[in-house]
């Protein structure tokens, strides 16, 4: 399997060598980040929430590690550190879910977290969820591009 | 028989994207093919529920005073869950053809069928 | 704020996110992964003893998720055939992750063992929100964490021959749910609502509906797949002998079954019985395929050489004993099909974990391979035979109270024909289990049976107490028989 930024093949355009295409993603990756940000923030008003966010959130990761290389991102992600933040979106949601337990309501019933009135604790209980779902799905995505982008010797 | 046809046009592109799905999952021999039947398939499902959310004369289900029909928006949250089950299942089933690759060196069914595939007890 | 109202959701909740924790503590150490594996699957089997408990004194319980009123919001219904349910996928689930440590030391790589735990947690959490839930959405969504974390637990073995196992699986499964999710499709567009009490409200006038009828089908062909109901079989016996002992012995006892009380809910809560009995006749179709299945099964393992493969098409003959009781949809036989997830929970996890014990000591799976083993393994035989004898349905063993109870309700439906067909599968239970029995008693060891002792007690004490239970509750079945027929009668009759 080939592998992003090694390959001398004449295909030219695996955005491996080129300037431009480092150049692009360095000043696009940003960007992305905050697009996928905004995604998640605004998914009770437009199309978006959780699991939308988090993917463009994997995509800004993925493209790095097309960009530049597998092991260049894997020094700034480490295994460890995808890992623990794979679980600590779903412990985030979960967790959510007990303090409206600890304050006297169902399971995820945020109208009762003591955050204000009703309301606005329920706005924000599901956007706490959301940032939780974010968080879980651009962990997993990196994880699942890094384990199938991996060289097989590894 | 035109209202048929023509007015039902959601429920025949669906069924027919389903079929072709489905054809891919039982005719095609390469693993990576199976599972592009399958994504197709499942689109086709998620393609019928959606279809199925728009109200004549609705508008984007948002709270908005001169609205008069809203758009049902609850199939539109059942399929974004789909859909993550379905990315889900897409990750599995290539995770799992990645290792068969590396256990036999090919990915086209018969191949791995006649190398006595399901039959081996190997251990390795 | 008294947790015990909170139960319903906690016995879903405890299992999910431990299996989120365990690779963050286990990441260096597999011990703390297996103790908190053991811990939540016992705490997970008290939850569910409480809640029949509930159940027992004050009636059905009804648990509204974010406290939003159904039919706008998911609701988690306990009755009495949930609450039974639960209690055995999580005995089970307890008694097999004791039994885990030994034996995933030897079977799995090092480096899988903490990931392995912790889709073991999730299987098990899919499993119970399959059971519990009262919204038919909710049941795809957590029927396909049961089933990813099942396509994964067969691969996570050194088999080579598990992957396309696994593999075959999940093409067959996700098209399986697929059609359970059209299944869904239809029916919420024809009335609107996804919870399964007001469904059963709305539907009644729709029964002459062609869509109605297409989701009905749907639902059957989708959820007979994943019950493994002949002819959509053919999945099992590959994924369950290439598996990882545990994995096998986990699987064969509850994903099968959990798919027939999913089966059972859409056929009898869902669509009232004379839906199933008069508007469709399904129940004729699936009493010949149960029929067929039990005879089918009981050949194919005649067949057999491989142990594991021919306890896989000993299941295949036993689902089609639950379905045959199911589809006879009177009260005794219903309840014999009820009591029979309990009975073949017990039986089939009670071999697949003495073979696992096998496995274990000498590393081959073949029949021939124990012959002998009555001396060298007293306790491990012991439990296999325990086992065998109660699969032949010999009095005084669980398999017989189920299989008397299916009989009786065969004859209350003046369907006699189906009592030969009983005895048939029982002569031929017989024939496969009592060649390896004579096999483990009368035979001489060869090379590779020079063992000097049994299992080690990790292996052994979970074997035995499931062995164990195959007596108590054949001798005592009237516990749990009489949970099954209160179960029984709501399903066909009351509310």
């Amino acid at each position: 399997m080939t592998v992003p930024g090694r390959d001398r093949t004449t295909r030219g355009h695996i955005v491996g060598e080129h300037v431009i295409g480092r150049t692009v993603a360095k000043l696009l990756i940003p960007f992305i980040q905050l697009y996928g940000f905004y995604v998640i923030a605004h998914g009770e008003l437009g199309p978006g929430g959780g699991f939308q966010g988090g993917v463009i959130l994997g995509a800004s990761i993925i493209l790095y590690t097309l960009a530049f290389d597998i092991e260049a991102a894997r020094k700034r992600l480490s295994q460890k550190v995808s890992d623990l933040l794979s679980s600590t979106g779903v412990l985030i949601y979960g967790g959510i879910g007990l303090l409206c337990i600890a304050a006297g309501g169902a399971y995820l019933e945020y109208g009762k977290l003591p955050l204000g009135d009703a309301a606005f604790a329920s706005h924000l209980g599901i956007y706490g969820i959301e940032i939780g779902v974010g968080i879980t799905v651009a962990a997993v995505m990196i994880t699942i591009f890094f384990e199938t982008a991996r060289r097989e010797d590894a | 028989m035109l209202e048929f046809i023509a007015g039902k046009y959601n429920y025949w592109i669906h069924v027919t994207l389903m079929m072709i799905g489905f054809y891919a999952i039982i005719a095609k021999g390469n693993l990576i093919k199976k599972v592009i039947g399958m994504n197709i398939f499942q689109t086709a499902v998620f393609l019928f529920y959606i279809s199925i959310s728009k109200v004549k004369g609705g508008t984007a289900p948002i709270v908005w005073d001169e609205a008069v029909l809203y758009n049902n928006p609850l199939p539109h949250v059942l399929i974004l869950t789909a859909i993550v089950v379905s990315v889900s299942t897409t990750a599995v089933a290539l995770a799992l053809i990645i290792r068969i690759y590396r256990e036999y060196g090919t990915i086209e069914e018969d191949e791995i069928l006649a190398m006595g595939g399901e039959r081996i007890n190997a251990q390795r | 704020m008294n947790i015990a109202e909170h139960f319903p959701v906690l016995v879903i909740v405890i299992p999910l996110l431990s299996a989120v924790i365990i690779p963050v503590v286990g990441r260096n150490n597999t011990l703390y992964s297996w103790y908190i594996t053991v811990a939540v699957t016992l705490s997970c089997f008290l939850i569910s003893l409480s809640l029949l408990n509930t159940v027992m004194s004050k009636g059905k319980i009804s648990y509204w998720l974010g406290g939003w009123e159904p039919p706008w919001g998911i609701e988690y219904v306990v009755d009495y055939l949930n609450a039974f349910v639960l209690i055995v996928v999580a005995f089970i689930a307890f008694i097999v992750s004791l039994y885990a440590k030994k034996s995933v030391e030897k079977e799995i790589d090092e480096n899988k063992i903490t990931p392995f735990y912790s889709i073991y947690l999730l299987f098990v959490a899919g499993l119970m929100g399959i059971v519990i839930t009262g919204d038919i959405f909710n049941l795809y969504v957590f029927l396909e964490i049961a089933s990813l974390a099942g396509y994964a637990l067969i691969a996570v073995g050194r088999k080579r021959a598990a992957l396309m196992a696994s593999y075959n699986y999940l093409i067959l499964g996700t098209i399986a749910a697929t059609f359970i999710l059209l299944g869904i499709g239809y029916l919420y567009m024809v009335t609107g609502t996804l919870n399964m009490a007001d469904l059963r409200d709305r539907l009644p006038m729709l029964y002459e509906s062609r869509v109605v009828r297409t989701a009905f089908a749907f639902f059957t062909v989708g959820l007979s797949l994943k019950l493994a109901l002949f002819p959509l079989h053919a999945w099992l016996p590959n994924a369950y002998t290439y598996a990882p002992s545990v994995v096998s012995a986990i699987m064969a006892a509850t994903a099968t079954k959990v798919g027939a009380y999913a089966l059972l809910r859409v056929m009898f809560t869902v669509f009232k019985p004379e839906f199933d009995l008069q508007v469709v006749p399904v129940t004729k179709i699936l009493i010949v395929l149960a029929l067929i299945a039990i005879i089918a099964g009981s050949v194919l393992a005649v067949a057999q050489t491989n142990l594991k493969r021919m306890l896989a098409y000993s299941s295949v003959g036993q689902i089609g004993y639950i379905v045959l009781g199911a589809a006879l949809a009177n009260q005794v036989a219903m309840t014999g099909s009820l009591l029979h997830i309990l009975n073949h929970s017990l039986m089939k996890g009670a071999l697949f974990l003495a073979v696992g014990a096998v496995v274990y000591k000498l590393g081959i799976e073949e029949i021939s391979g124990l012959k002998g083993m009555g001396k060298k393994m007293p306790f491990t035989m012991a439990a296999f035979t325990v086992g065998g004898i109660s699969m032949i349905g010999v009095p005084l063993t669980v398999g017989f109270v189920s299989k008397w109870y299916i009989v009786l309700g065969a004859l209350a439906s003046d369907m006699w024909f189906i009592v030969p067909v009983i005895l048939l599968s029982s002569l031929l239970t017989a024939v496969y289990f009592w060649r390896i029995i004579e096999g483990i008693y009368f035979a001489v060891p060869d090379g590779a049976g020079q063992i000097r002792d049994d299992a080690p007690l990790g292996l052994l004490v979970p074997t035995m107490v499931l062995a164990g239970l195959c007596i108590f509750f054949g001798v005592a079945a009237v516990i749990p028989a009489s949970i099954a027929g209160k179960a029984a009668n709501m399903l066909l009759g009351g509310v």
